[in-house]
């Protein structure tokens, strides 16, 4: 549950960098995504024409503050995404370092306090660190979304224990992988942990096929949430036969 | 008669073909109309580059641009387009290649010899090539008043093709604006022969020599319909590029900058749409150049066909 809102597929997926909003459309359709995060920072009012071929994909908005450096740019991107789509939905990005686009959690914590106070429910883009993850839930959030990997790194999940330990020590918060995811595997990965869901961009939309790359990544979330509810077994250091190898018949 | 609304690239290309096969035709301009977003342009005939991101239906037919604008106007440069990358973005080149055809891997300062040292590896698509866009257009208006094709702000006196670019969103809903962001330099240092693209992680980043040191350094994408002039952003992030090409351009003279917008429609790609008697050729993204006389010629074509019927 994110806010309140059951979601049926758990993949999230960002609008930038389709060859055009056409294939956008085609891919969100292909994936099966039901949720989808938009910027606004660069396209401000004069986005419209845009933005309503995204609202016409019937998915849920996640206006986000990518691009935003600064407590008050974020929160004042925050604000008129709430007018501009009328959603209290917002994906916090605050970024420290404009090269490795690492969130600076400081400002992330003081702008997420702003917002919830504010009425917007927020999914504040994050590391792995508990400490601010705490920090971000007693600001308000009830979502976390740590980085797999630097956004459009595809790098996967680059600490992939910390996230482990992450998924252990908020078993109660939805968390979603957000960033750095590279391919379908990695993004199953991610669910097969235990992970709420997986937001993704690049990877599906500088993929020389979008749509199908869409799609694939759409089977993976679903495959690796599905194994996660079936239980997956342990793993183990040594070979487990699963026949007996005593009593076989002697034939020679 | 034919009236031709608009004296884009759009409307030029399609007058200028409906002349040829010998349709009385009749441009109009009003005097209070925006400037078409095509004196902006790159002025590249590149439909593999373009390939990267396009459908394969614009490499396809883009390709007879080329011989096109070299039977219309006088400085189309055959020289093709080098295709770099800075070293910490080689597997980017790589993406770009494998996106891509008709090109070859090349070392830059083999073909720009002024490149030397700084990018091991390029990618060069020989059989492109570039022109300078204002001059193009000037030039192709002058060959439609010397056949006798009047320019003019009046009533239009026949069937209209319109090709108004983004004027025409009052009839075409699904029509909207990419904004594009370019700066004109004068860069006495720096020579480079054909243009060179550097792969970057928003927008298909170029430099285009206009002669006499001077080059066109283009184009921002972004979703808005904003018209205002360019933004300290896109000033920034195409000067930084021109500067990891060559850190000449850190002395180049800024002598223009310019923000147009382009007329798009969802799927990016240019069409011709029929609207009752009228004819719309719109849509033209960032293929004007390349395409306006592909889809002239297909407007030949139905129009042909139609007299035909009609008698």
């Amino acid at each position: 549950m994110f806010y309140g809102i059951d979601l049926q597929s758990r993949l999230m997926l960002g609008t930038a960098q389709y060859p055009s909003p056409q294939v956008l459309r085609d891919a969100i359709a292909a994936s099966g995504a039901e949720v989808i995060t938009v910027s606004l920072r660069r396209e401000g009012a004069g986005g419209d024409a845009f933005r309503d071929i995204l609202k016409q994909s019937g998915c849920r908005i996640l206006p986000n503050t990518a691009g935003c450096h600064t407590v008050q740019e974020a929160v004042t991107t925050a604000q008129m995404a709430r007018e501009l789509f009328g959603t209290s939905w917002i994906k916090l990005e605050v970024i420290g370092h404009a090269d490795t686009l690492q969130p600076d959690p400081f400002a992330l914590v003081e702008a997420a306090r702003i917002l919830a106070a504010d009425g917007f429910e927020v999914f504040p883009y994050t590391t792995e660190d508990l400490i601010v993850g705490e920090k971000l839930i007693e600001a308000g959030c009830q979502v976390l979304m740590p980085w797999g990997a630097p956004i459009g790194s595809g790098q996967g999940l680059r600490h992939r224990e910390a996230l482990k330990t992450m998924r252990a020590h908020f078993p109660d918060i939805p968390l979603v992988v957000d960033a750095g995811i590279g391919a379908p595997s990695q993004a199953m990965a991610a669910m097969e942990m235990g992970f709420d869901a997986v937001l993704l961009n690049t990877a599906v939309a500088k993929a020389l096929d979008p749509v199908a790359m869409a799609r694939a990544f759409g089977q993976a979330v679903a495959a690796g949430r599905a194994a996660h509810d079936a239980g997956l077994m342990p793993r183990r250091d040594m070979a487990v036969a699963s026949t007996p190898i005593f009593g076989m018949a002697d034939l020679a | 008669m034919i009236s031709v609304l608009g004296a884009g690239v759009a409307g030029l290309c399609a007058a200028t073909a409906l002349s040829e096969v010998g349709f009385e035709v009749e441009v109009i301009a009003p005097d209070g109309a925006p400037p078409p977003a095509s004196l902006l342009a790159g002025g590249m005939l590149a439909p593999f580059c373009e390939g990267e991101s396009a459908p394969d239906l614009i490499v396809e037919r883009g390709q007879a641009a080329i011989a096109w604008w070299a039977e219309h106007v006088a400085n189309v440069e055959l020289r093709g387009t080098l295709v770099i990358a800075p070293p910490r973005d080689g597997a980017e080149l790589d993406r770009f290649a494998r996106a891509t055809r008709s090109h070859a891997w090349v070392r830059p300062d083999d073909l720009e010899p002024d490149l030397s040292g700084r990018f091991a590896r390029g990618l060069f698509f020989a059989s492109e090539a570039h022109m300078d866009p204002v001059a193009a257009m000037a030039n192709l208006r002058r060959r439609l008043e010397a056949r006798g094709v009047r320019f003019h702000g009046g009533a239009p006196k026949g069937r209209i093709v319109d090709c108004r670019g983004l004027a025409a969103r009052d009839r075409l809903q699904d029509l909207r604006a990419v904004r594009g962001e370019m700066l004109e330099v004068n860069a006495p240092e720096v020579t480079l022969t054909r243009p060179v693209r550097l792969i970057h992680p928003r927008f298909p980043c170029y430099i285009v020599p206009r002669g006499q040191g001077r080059y066109m350094i283009g184009a921002t994408m972004v979703e808005t319909a904003r018209s205002g002039p360019v933004t300290a952003r896109a000033v920034m992030e195409l000067l930084s590029a021109a500067y990891t090409v060559h850190p000449g351009f850190a002395e180049a003279e800024l002598i223009a900058t310019g923000a147009g917008l382009r007329p798009s429609f969802p799927d990016n790609i240019p069409v011709l749409r029929r609207d009752g008697e009228r004819i719309h050729v719109n849509g033209m993204y960032r293929h004007g150049f390349l395409m306006a006389p592909v889809i002239a010629g297909e407007l030949v074509r139905m129009m042909t066909k139609e007299t035909a019927n009609a008698h």
